[in-house]
């Protein structure tokens, strides 16, 4: 092996240093939420403690956590579904060059950039207008699918310029219909990216705060939750509340990586399946 | 032929009618709304449906207007130098000087994973680093550096910028990374053995090549900071002000005409931004 030249161990060591400067401030928390009980919002620690995360199981004295995680959660999963068909739709409709594909391309880029309070401001107007009442799961909804199908569909046109279009031509040759040929070629190649397309989804709405602030309604999700406690909470219990939501997260990025890996894997040891007549 | 035209085109549609419904009912309504209440007028208690021109002639005769915008630009062109500076270079290590697939892989999913983590939960993060009694300033003291606390680190646009870059770096990683996993190596190659020093070679063809790269990510951080209200707001303590500040003060007043009216002028400056960048990029080319 030749050596390393020098510029290699001082980019080397900045990349070190992003990483710290990226993650630290989170283990910094995550040290934190094991105050002792007497301890405070910062260093130093006093004792070591599981009295912050045992308080968040208690009766709330402020808000409903639970309630707004459940919320959360379940807002997430909805999301996460209607990104995932939704994008895939779209993305093979682009493949199409569909006449005014161009204009809804440029309204895509527009929710993608649009800043997110004129989504809230403008979806709560319309609804309080109409006389609709605003909920996470309906003007909520809407409001972050404005955020995470654009990246849904953003992954699309990565894989489908990508796609070797010849499998789906041989599939055609072979006689498939449309729909056999998506359902057995196209959508199978393209499997492991939904999985991207699905973690975008969930983890975009459950982090989101901006677009969710005027659509929620009157029950909260999480990371409203989380902004309403920075506001009147002093103690480290919202450190807590913080490593475990943040936990969560990596817990679900763990699930879908792995998602990915064993599928990749799996498909490895099947080799290919030529000549053992599918459909 | 003419019939399977129509069929294309019809079935692209189809296709392609949920996402368009979605984007008119929560994007192009909303905005078409926003554009109309910021003719109406408002009173303490509610709004009015009617046409005047007040809340513009409010909005642009007032001298905070003026610095709140220069404010929020000053924030995105400072955030924007800071992510790009750090996003390149993390990028150009990633892709020039981590030889195996795999560490490219571990490292590249290192540097994205705080993306798909709580923005709120990541900013509250710095405040056990910068307050009064934080990390920052007790190792600032012990090593000598100051005798008292500094009262700068936190709520301030120091702790602004700090925590924008901190939040963002990563959409200019991102993008810059791609464009640069798809240069030629021979191209670099051929640099070198015309005798271009390596400094040469970054600027003259690695730079130029990942332009579009560059572009990508410069289109996520200004959006992402132009349109940001809580970050500021929480890392400014409320002492500073941007846009998405002035439109969040008016809605908490019931104002949405004031609202709505600095919202289009906000959208505008946006989109004229964006329409400028686009110029450079090719999108959906370059995914």
């Amino acid at each position: 092996m030749d050596t390393r030249p020098r510029s290699f161990y001082v980019l080397g060591a900045f990349f070190v240093l992003f990483l710290l400067f990226l993650y630290g401030p989170t283990f910094t928390i995550a040290i934190l939420s094991f105050q002792g009980p007497q301890g405070g919002l910062t260093f130093p620690m006093r004792g070591t403690s599981l009295h912050w995360f045992h308080d968040l199981f208690q009766q709330q004295a402020v808000g409903d956590i639970w309630g707004s995680f459940r919320r959360s959660f379940a807002l997430g999963l909805m999301v996460m579904v209607t990104t995932v068909v939704v994008s895939v739709m779209g993305g093979l409709a682009f493949r199409k060059r569909f006449a005014g594909n161009a204009v809804l391309f440029y309204l895509v880029i527009t929710a993608l950039v649009i800043p997110s309070i004129l989504v809230s401001l403008g979806v709560g107007l319309i609804f309080s207008q109409a006389g609709l009442p605003i909920h996470w799961a309906s003007s909520g909804f809407g409001s972050q699918l404005t955020w995470t199908l654009p990246f849904g569909l953003l992954i699309m046109f990565a894989v489908f310029n990508r796609f070797d279009k010849s499998f789906e031509e041989a599939a055609r040759d072979q006689g498939a219909s449309n729909w056999q040929a998506l359902r057995h070629v196209v959508l199978p190649i393209i499997a492991p990216s939904l999985i991207g397309v699905a973690l975008f989804g969930f983890t975009l709405s459950y982090d989101e705060f901006a677009r969710t602030l005027l659509t929620a309604g009157s029950y909260n999700t999480l990371p409203l939750e989380i902004y309403g406690m920075t506001t009147n909470v002093t103690t480290p219990v919202i450190f807590a509340l913080g490593s475990l939501t943040t936990a969560f997260s990596l817990g679900i990025i763990g699930v879908f990586l792995l998602t990915v890996w064993s599928m990749n894997k799996k498909r490895a040891k099947q080799g290919s399946d030529a000549g053992k007549g599918m459909v | 032929m003419r019939a399977g035209e129509t069929n294309r085109h019809l079935s692209g549609w189809l296709l392609a009618s949920p996402l368009t419904l979605v984007l008119i009912l929560f994007l192009v309504l909303p905005i078409a709304m926003i554009v109309v209440v910021s003719f109406w007028q408002a009173t303490e208690f509610s709004i009015i449906p009617a046409f005047s021109w007040e809340n513009y002639d409010f909005l642009f005769g007032s001298p905070v207007t003026y610095r709140v915008f220069g404010n929020t630009i000053k924030y995105a062109l400072i955030v924007w130098a800071f992510t790009l500076g750090i996003g390149f270079t993390v990028a150009y290590f990633l892709a020039f000087h981590v030889r195996t697939q795999t560490w490219q892989i571990a490292l590249f999913l290192l540097c994205t994973i705080p993306f798909w983590t709580s923005n709120i939960i990541r900013m509250i993060s710095w405040i056990p680093f910068l307050g009064r009694n934080g990390l920052a300033n007790s190792a600032l003291i012990s090593a000598g550096i100051t005798d008292e606390p500094l009262d700068w680190l936190l709520y301030s646009d120091f702790s602004v910028i700090l925590a924008f870059v901190h939040l963002y770096t990563l959409f200019m990683v991102v993008p810059i990374f791609n464009t640069m996993m798809r240069i030629d190596k021979s191209l670099i190659e051929a640099a070198y053995d015309g005798g271009a020093s390596g400094f040469q070679t970054l600027t003259n063809v690695i730079i130029p090549l990942c332009k579009p790269g560059i572009m990508i990510g410069t289109i996520f951080v200004v959006t992402l900071v132009m349109g940001d209200f809580v970050t500021v707001r929480f890392m400014s303590g409320s002492q500073s002000a941007n846009v998405g500040r002035l439109i969040q003060n008016d809605i908490a007043l019931l104002q949405y005409p004031s609202a709505s009216a600095t919202a289009v002028v906000l959208l505008i400056t946006v989109l004229m931004v964006i329409g400028i960048l686009l110029r450079f990029v090719d999108i959906r080319k370059e995914l």
